[in-house]
């Protein structure tokens, strides 16, 4: 029973880990597969954290946090769209750019508002998104197996925990069953299609960018205001870049992308959960191994050695309508 | 890659375009400063002031300067074969790990102007391996470096970390770090020189690396513009096609301009490493192959040009540091936003005012842009 509850804890934290991922592959999806490379994830999740984070603990609603943390990684999504959609620049270059003024002005914009060393203030239990429990999820507790993974796994998270796994097959119905989507799909494949039947390539890259903005503002959120009660500086810490990761390991499907967030997620529960405790046959495995097999598991997926996972054709091509 | 754009002076190319970028780059970097509170033109006076005004402030410019050389010529050297190469910070962390090998094992037995040589192949060596397995895999396995190399710099974080936590770190001590170097492996410093124009200089890391970086800028420039291979390069980095055509070999050519590029970072460790800090710590590069995309782009990928980025580069360090001294709300993070600024106006929004200026260029004497301008104008 001791190791079923451990199981069930490890599973446990998996899902809150790999919430945040979750939310930023789903973002990456709908620019990707709109033909624009978003290295930008990271830096979009970090303003989205800060802002929620500040305007909550401002305005003591965490309804507020999370619209200024959508609002705001709007902005920047924005900004990425101004820079490769309009002005034809670098897709990539305007994405890291992206990620150093928002690692740069999170530290710097909060160090002045809240005099905390980049910290916002810790936020009060109202000014977060609290756990909801199930209906009967105590009554059930006492129940073997099906009691703690109901009341463990099912119940108990925040609104937003719900809302990414809600979004997979919401994204997938966007994505395949709407019209919006096949054009999506259409203007990251070949573009010029999309335009010679009169529409605008552009601005269904900007709507593109505008679901990424709001799914990155969720993830964003999420780390300063549920996994967390505050901003931390640098509390993304990479993991713009494993939703990227995780991406491709999905192949640019959403369905897909919730298993590689899950995987991504069980690494990151098992390597804080065996910290220091051998394993039966190998022994004892580092920690850097396990934060780094995320990395390399992409690596290898990419080198085409676990099937081969092929980017949407026009990803990273500016777009130039033909004089 | 084709640009929509009509011809500009040469001038107007390299020295307004870029100049005007920049002053965008600072201007909103001033409206930072205003929403922090203060002044932005006191603050520019300091971070001058802080980076020129004393002997040693210039000694540390240098210093500073002399990092984002090396790692401004790999991103550039990459670059001109269109290859994106995010990965210097960790081929820069690993050249690292080469230098702390040859100079744990070696310091107490010869002099540094011996190890200083081996140390240098040292670190070119692991950075250029780095750099030799993202591009193999883009060159035979058509992974995309770009996400290659960003993985690997995690990589090489964790192997970092793994090393300096375990087998690199002394017994007894409790720092991730490795033990500190014996004279044979510290480099002589370069303060005399400053010093010769009469500045004085209290203890300052500037080192002999400058020079290396200023050879190393210098044979950088004589491989892409007057070798062969230079030129295999920028004819893959303006079309593979037409370099494919012309019987270039793909993969030879990714991957030798890949190991350059790695090597450059590599070496950028010297510098921190064996003149400044005398060991190796975690995160001894932090952030220095992020600021060698910003240099690289700023200075058009020209090694003269990414001196002089860099030298401006080690100024906002330098100065940063003073101002940060100066006003307390305005931290070294500063430099970060200001960098991503020079990255987005100099990188992706480089073509932004080109329209209006070859507007202004027409008007005055429409044979200086061409018949094209009046048809590249609408773009």
């Amino acid at each position: 029973m001791d190791s079923f509850n451990a199981i069930v804890q490890v599973l446990d934290s998996t899902i809150r880990l790999s919430v945040p991922l979750l939310l930023a592959c789903l973002a990456g999806l709908y620019s990707e597969r709109a033909g624009i490379f978003d290295i930008g994830l990271e830096g979009k999740m970090l303003v989205g954290a800060f802002a929620g984070a500040a305007a909550a603990s401002v305005f003591h609603s965490g309804f507020i946090g999370l619209g200024m943390a959508i609002l705001i990684s709007v902005a920047f999504a924005m900004v990425h769209g101004f820079a490769s959609i309009t002005h034809r620049g670098n897709q990539i270059v305007s994405g890291v750019a992206i990620n150093f003024v928002a690692a740069g002005s999170t530290i710097i914009l909060g160090q002045a508002w809240f005099q905390q060393g980049g910290r916002t203030p810790a936020l009060q239990p109202d000014e977060r998104f609290e756990a909801i429990v199930w209906p009967g999820a105590d009554v059930l507790r006492g129940v073997p197996i099906l009691g703690p993974i109901y009341s463990e796994l099912i119940s108990g998270h925040s609104i937003l925990v719900y809302f990414a796994f809600a979004m997979v097959p919401f994204t997938w119905w966007v994505l395949f069953r709407t019209r919006f989507g096949l054009r999506m799909r259409a203007v990251g494949e070949n573009p010029a299609a999309v335009d010679t039947a009169g529409i605008s390539v552009a601005w269904l890259r900007y709507r593109a960018l505008i679901c990424t903005g709001v799914l990155t503002g969720v993830a964003g959120a999420y780390l300063s205001m549920v996994q967390n009660g505050g901003f931390v500086k640098d509390m993304t810490a990479g993991k713009g870049y494993i939703a990227l990761a995780a991406l491709i390991f999905a192949k640019w499907k959403p369905v897909n992308a919730m298993f590689a967030c899950l995987l991504f997620g069980f690494l990151d529960a098992l390597s804080i959960r065996l910290q220091g405790t051998p394993l039966p046959v190998i022994g004892k495995v580092p920690v850097q191994f396990m934060q780094a097999l995320p990395y390399v598991l992409t690596v290898i997926l990419l080198a085409g050695f676990i099937g081969k996972a092929i980017p949407p054709r026009a990803g990273g091509v500016p777009y130039v309508k033909e004089r | 890659m084709s640009t929509p754009y009509a011809k500009l002076p040469a001038w107007a190319d390299y020295g307004l375009i870029p100049l005007i970028n920049l002053s965008v780059a600072f201007i909103v970097a001033g409206f930072v400063v205003m929403l922090v509170g203060e002044n932005p033109f006191r603050a520019a006076v300091i971070l001058v002031e802080g980076a020129f005004g004393k002997g040693t402030g210039i000694a540390f410019t240098l210093f500073y300067a002399t990092t984002f050389i090396f790692t401004g010529l790999s991103v550039a050297v990459a670059a001109h074969c269109s290859l994106f190469n995010i990965g210097t910070e960790g081929q820069a962390y690993i050249g690292g790990l080469g230098i702390a090998l040859v100079c744990l094992s070696f310091d107490s037995v010869l002099p540094w102007w011996v190890i200083f040589p081996i140390a240098i192949v040292a670190a070119a060596v692991f950075g250029a391996l780095w750099g030799f397995i993202p591009a193999y895999l883009q060159a035979k396995r058509g992974s995309h470096i770009v996400i290659t190399t960003i993985m690997f710099n995690f990589i090489a974080a964790s192997v970092m970390v793994y090393l300096l936590v375990g087998p690199l770190k002394p017994a007894g001590s409790q720092a991730p770090q490795t033990r500190n170097f014996l004279a044979g492996a510290e480099l002589p410093k370069l303060n005399w020189i400053i010093e010769l124009f009469g500045a004085k200089i209290r203890s300052a890391p500037l080192n002999i690396c400058f020079l290396l970086a200023l050879v190393m800028a210098f044979l950088v420039w004589l491989l892409i513009w007057r070798t062969k291979l230079g030129y295999e390069m920028r004819t893959y980095g303006h079309s593979p096609k037409a370099a494919r055509y012309a019987g270039i070999s793909e993969t030879r050519i990714i991957l030798t301009a890949m190991m350059i590029s790695g090597a450059l970072a590599g070496m950028m460790a010297l510098n921190p490493v064996m003149g400044d800090q005398h060991n190796v710590a975690i995160d001894f590069v932090s952030g220095a192959g992020y600021v060698g995309i910003a240099v690289a782009l700023m200075g058009r990928l020209h090694p003269v040009g990414i001196v002089l980025a860099a030298i401006l580069f080690g100024m906002l360090y330098q100065g940063g540091a003073e101002l940060a001294f100066e006003m307390p709300a305005i931290s070294r993070d500063m430099i970060v936003i200001i960098q991503g600024l020079v990255i987005l106006f100099a990188g992706a929004l480089e073509h932004m005012f080109r329209p209006y200026i070859q507007a202004v260029f027409a008007s005055f004497s429409p044979k200086a842009v061409g018949i094209e301008a009046v048809k590249g104008k609408g773009a």
